[in-house]
């Protein structure tokens, strides 16, 4: 073993390096490039130096005009704005589950051989991942007015494409063997998707909704300033008011519920997985 | 043997008529094989890697479609049914897999149960609403391929390897096939299990009077426990008989020899 590289190590050792002479050319320009591209966009982002300065002013401003919070403000506002935006959270989730189930397994590999069948359900799942919820809910809340209704749709279509994407991968990834064995036994193709497929990808399925149920209370906090209903339609009255300190208890709101979301996810993801 | 001038004989339970499979054009992995199973028993086939081997048994239940020959189970041409009629083929063919091929997160009896998949309508599979006499079947199988019903409710990825082949077994059987195809089925145990697992499926294809298929590497085993042995070298049948016609020339043939030359 030892000899071969003994023979060859000398001479080459002397002349070795990392990158060829091309590849070092085409690294120096790539750093060059960076460079000026973030000089570039700092020029255009047109910083006002006086505005950066008194930056820490403001904040402290800001937080001195929340406190205090306006507690009586949580039970008559806050508190069924949050219930809503938790609602909304939910339904969206389950409605981006009921859409994006099937579409998941018509865009399998090894379940959907036609490649046009997979090929829509993949443009469904991009068109829906590409629009931010936001704008999903600017254009729900112009079809269906404003409020809760709006929410739950554009929580909805933002999720599909997530949801549907993550589980079509968990699907490709099940294992061929047992899908394999039940095809032999005769069994049909929805026979094979639920007892085949269905308890391999199940702990992914559960563990993918958590997941975007977790990042959908989040965005229905924000929904809201677009009047798609939730506790942001609170924030955005607060703010537009200049009520600080109800604004500040809006915000230490969604940080709790945020912050319980994750750990109750958290928690169940661990119990089921 | 003119197959297009004899109706199909009735005792044939497996007949292949000059089948030839090849993935690409002009290179077939089986290249006419012609036989016939017509007794219940072990029928082992040996034979190289790549020798097509598992490609002919796949053929059987059409996991792999032939491209050339016919397939004649129990007198009737299954070489090209489709959708549901070629489903209620499968469901008449047991197979027992290398790697046990179970469904690791379904407890060990749902296993056993999902052989029935192919009698029962799609409403009932997803409310898992199988037959009582599927279910007390279902745990006297269990016992017969040597599993304490304790081990029922478990889940498949709790078991050894030979006690997942059992189930396996016990699955294929659930099916109350007509025929039973095993894919390597001891491959991948240790020789103790394999040797239990193979007097299982001797007992099994006893009691149920039904023909076992098995390709096997294991010429020991192969010669110990079947009744027949088919040699295969190269797409060919090259050797076809009772264990104890074959010698050490044969194994030449399809093992060793010119086979790799």
């Amino acid at each position: 073993m030892s000899d071969i590289p003994l023979s060859a190590a000398p001479s080459a050792a002397q002349h070795w390096k990392r990158h060829s002479p091309l590849q070092s050319a085409l690294r120096t320009g790539i750093t060059v490039v960076i460079v000026a591209a973030v000089v570039w966009s700092l020029r255009t982002i047109e910083i006002i130096p006086e505005f950066l300065y008194d930056a820490p002013a403001q904040t402290m401003d800001l937080f001195a005009r929340m406190w205090p919070l306006d507690w009586a403000f949580f039970p008559t506002d806050i508190f069924p704005a949050l219930i809503e935006t938790i609602n909304i959270a939910a339904l969206g989730t389950v409605l981006a589950i009921v859409m994006a189930l099937p579409l998941s397994f018509l865009a399998a590999r090894n379940v959907t051989r036609s490649p046009v069948a997979r090929w829509i359900a993949q443009f469904l799942f991009v068109s829906s991942r590409s629009v931010n919820s936001l704008i999903w809910a600017l254009l729900f809340v112009a079809i269906f007015g404003p409020g809760a209704l709006a929410g739950v749709l554009s929580i909805a279509f933002r999720s599909i494409g997530f949801v549907g994407r993550l589980f079509g991968e968990a699907v490709e990834d099940a294992h061929p063997g047992p899908v394999e064995a039940l095809t032999a036994a005769g069994a049909g193709t929805m026979s094979v998707l639920v007892k085949g497929y269905w308890p391999q990808v199940q702990p992914a399925f559960w563990s993918i909704v958590l997941l975007r149920w977790d990042i959908n209370v989040r965005e229905s906090a924000v929904l809201g300033l677009v009047g798609a209903g939730g506790i942001g339609v609170a924030l955005d009255a607060a703010i537009s008011n200049l009520y600080w300190d109800q604004a500040g208890l809006v915000l230490l709101t969604i940080f709790g519920v945020v912050w319980i979301s994750e750990f109750v996810t958290s928690r169940v993801r661990a119990r089921i997985i | 043997m003119t197959p297009d001038t004899m109706a199909p004989p009735p005792a044939a339970i497996l007949r292949f008529d000059r089948l030839v499979k090849a993935y690409e054009p002009g290179k077939p992995v089986l290249d006419g094989i012609t036989l016939d199973i017509t007794r219940p028993g072990i029928v082992a086939i040996i034979g190289p890697s790549g020798t097509g081997k598992s490609t002919l048994i796949r053929c059987v239940n059409r996991l792999t479609d032939p491209t050339g020959g016919r397939i004649l189970l129990e007198g009737e041409d299954i070489t090209t049914v489709r959708g549901s009629n070629l489903r209620r083929v499968r469901r008449r063919i047991g197979m027992v897999f290398q790697e046990y091929n179970l469904v690791e997160r379904l407890s060990v009896i749902e296993n056993v149960l999902s052989g029935r998949l192919g009698y029962m309508p799609f409403f009932k599979v997803l409310l898992r609403r199988y037959s009582d006499e599927d279910i007390a079947r279902a745990f006297e199988l269990l016992e017969a391929v040597g599993l304490d019903p304790a081990f029922a409710n478990r889940r498949a990825s709790q078991l050894s390897g030979g006690q997942r082949q059992r189930v396996g077994i016990a699955r294929a059987i659930m099916q109350n096939p007509s025929l039973v195809l095993a894919d390597e089925p001891t491959s991948s145990l240790d020789p103790r299990t394999s040797v239990e697992i193979m007097e299982l499926m001797v007992e099994i294809g006893r009691k149920r009077d039904i023909p076992i298929l098995i390709n096997m590497h294991d010429v020991g085993l192969a010669r110990r426990y079947a009744d027949r042995i088919i040699g295969m070298d190269r797409g060919k049948v090259v050797f076809d008989g009772p264990p104890e016609d074959i010698t050490a020339d044969h194994l030449n043939r399809i093992y060793g020899g010119e086979g790799w030359q």
